[in-house]
């Protein structure tokens, strides 16, 4: 579903990623550990496009992300091509990024009618099934700036995946949270990773998620992958040095 | 004080023209405010530098010079004549619009960069994330600096006295004060009261928008607005 084929980023003399290749099948949840400024958000970025890469390709379901095919040859993706691309990746921000101009139902239906085409009436049911499948039916109408911070997320969430996408980017989207507010939304998460078939990326430092919820977690450092593996052998027994380390540190509080 | 109605009537006369070059002057200010603060925004340098010439070169001159330009000058230059009051429309349009345009791009600008991301994560078009999502927030933005512009505007109709548009100013000091010498001071007092109830009604239909678009972004009323609803409690 998501091949990364010798990806790197660089900001100007600051390389975050360096010859990078990793493939994640479709279904899959797949989340990223490791210390700030590993490299692991600008994956998820880079991914939805917010920052584009400086080499190497990305492709998401066969398609080039940054790239796109042209007679032959691959040249730099246009607006339009990594828009098409985009539209099947969905992605939920630290900071919720709801749109404070409209109500919930607005964040909702926006995309889906002006995006996707769909009718007014489609885009409503739609965003009232996903507004109950995360506990805020009623919430409907009201302004975001009216809802706690874990009722913001659990709307992003819905907002997400209104757009129906095959890819979901979640990034650190508990960070923020009272602490109280984040078990809700991990659940809530955790019952869509079990009922949809979406590949799902996750970086977050909620290590317990991330062992209950992830096929396979990748440890992150400097940029590389330093190590890959199911989540019953990366919390029990990592192998790398720097993986036991960076766990004992996490696991610790 | 007998000669009140008198002037109030002369006064009068001129106020239909300071009122339509106000509002039409603020009409353009806005069209060219936007149109210009967005362009300083766009991805191609040279929208942005045509933009910049605009705003620099408008803004940086003076306003009385730029009419005489459009009455005295233009009509030398290609044989066109603006009729005088449209001619002081598009002088206070064009000068106005050059310091709207750094307000709308401010605004623009001041939308926290996430909004944008929210938007683009929602594969909204470039076009569709300006109006939907960034306009409706940066608007809320540029409300009360639009309002100082706008009472600076009003105030600089008085310049078309120069131009020989018959406004209020131009009553006030051709009509009003070679007729009535000796109350100078009571002609020239009235005349400011003229233009500060003007200014005063801009601020309220500014306030009444300030409300409308902060209760839109789900904002309690603004800190001056709250300030002054306890005062009346």
């Amino acid at each position: 579903m998501i091949v990364f084929d010798g990806v790197e980023k660089r900001f100007g003399d600051n390389v975050v990623l360096s010859d990078l290749s990793f493939t994640v099948a479709p279904g899959e949840h797949v989340t990223l550990i490791g210390p700030s400024g590993s490299g692991k958000t600008t994956i998820l970025r880079l991914l939805m496009c917010l920052e584009s890469v400086t080499g190497g390709t990305i492709q998401v379901a066969g398609k080039g992300l940054s790239h796109m095919e042209k007679s032959g040859k691959l040249v730099p993706a246009d607006e339009k091509h990594s828009r098409e691309v985009r539209k099947r990746i969905g992605m939920v921000f630290q900071q919720f990024n709801l749109f404070p101009n409209m109500t919930v139902r607005g964040n909702l239906i926006e995309a889906p009618t002006r995006v996707l085409g769909l009718s007014k009436d489609e885009a409503n049911s739609r965003a009232k099934e996903l507004l109950d499948l995360v506990g805020l039916g009623e919430k409907i109408d009201e302004h975001p700036s009216r809802l706690s911070g874990g009722q913001q997320q659990r709307v992003a969430i819905a907002r997400a995946l209104a757009m129906q996408p095959d890819v979901l980017l979640l990034d650190e989207v508990t960070s923020a949270l009272d602490p109280e507010l984040v078990a809700g939304v991990l659940k809530l998460l955790q019952d869509i990773g079990e009922s949809t078939d979406i590949t799902i990326l996750c970086v977050t430092h909620e290590m317990g998620f991330a062992r209950d919820f992830s096929h396979r977690v990748m440890m992150f450092d400097g940029g590389h992958v330093i190590e890959d593996a199911p989540p019953a052998q990366l919390f029990t027994e990592p192998e790398h040095p720097r993986t036991q380390e960076f766990l004992k540190a996490v696991l610790a509080h | 004080m007998e000669n009140l109605g008198t002037w109030v009537s002369i006064l009068n006369q001129g106020l239909p023209y300071t009122l339509i070059a106000t509002i039409g002057g603020i009409a353009l200010t806005i069209v060219l405010s936007f149109a210009a603060g967005l362009a300083l925004l766009a991805p191609w340098r040279w929208v942005r530098a045509i933009s910049r010439i605009y705003v620099e070169g408008l803004r940086g001159t003076s306003e009385v010079v730029q009419l005489f330009w459009i009455f005295f000058a233009l009509p030398v230059l290609v044989g066109f004549e603006f009729i005088p009051l449209w001619g002081g429309i598009a002088v206070l349009g064009l000068n106005h619009g050059a310091y709207g345009a750094e307000i709308v791009r401010g605004a623009v600008q001041s939308v926290p960069r996430a909004q944008y991301e929210g938007a683009l994560a929602l594969s909204l078009s470039p076009a569709q994330r300006m109006r939907r999502v960034i306009l409706p927030q940066a608007v809320a933005e540029m409300i009360p600096p639009f309002n100082n512009l706008f009472i600076q505007l009003l105030k600089s109709t008085s310049l078309l006295s120069f131009v020989f548009i018959p406004e209020i100013t131009r009553q006030a000091t051709e009509v009003l004060v070679p007729n009535f010498n000796p109350w100078v001071l009571q002609i020239f007092l009235l005349l400011l009261l003229y233009y500060l109830v003007m200014s005063l009604v801009i601020t309220a239909v500014m306030r009444v928008l300030e409300r409308a678009t902060a209760a839109r972004l789900g904002r309690r009323v603004t800190r001056g607005a709250a300030r002054a609803l306890a005062g009346t409690h």
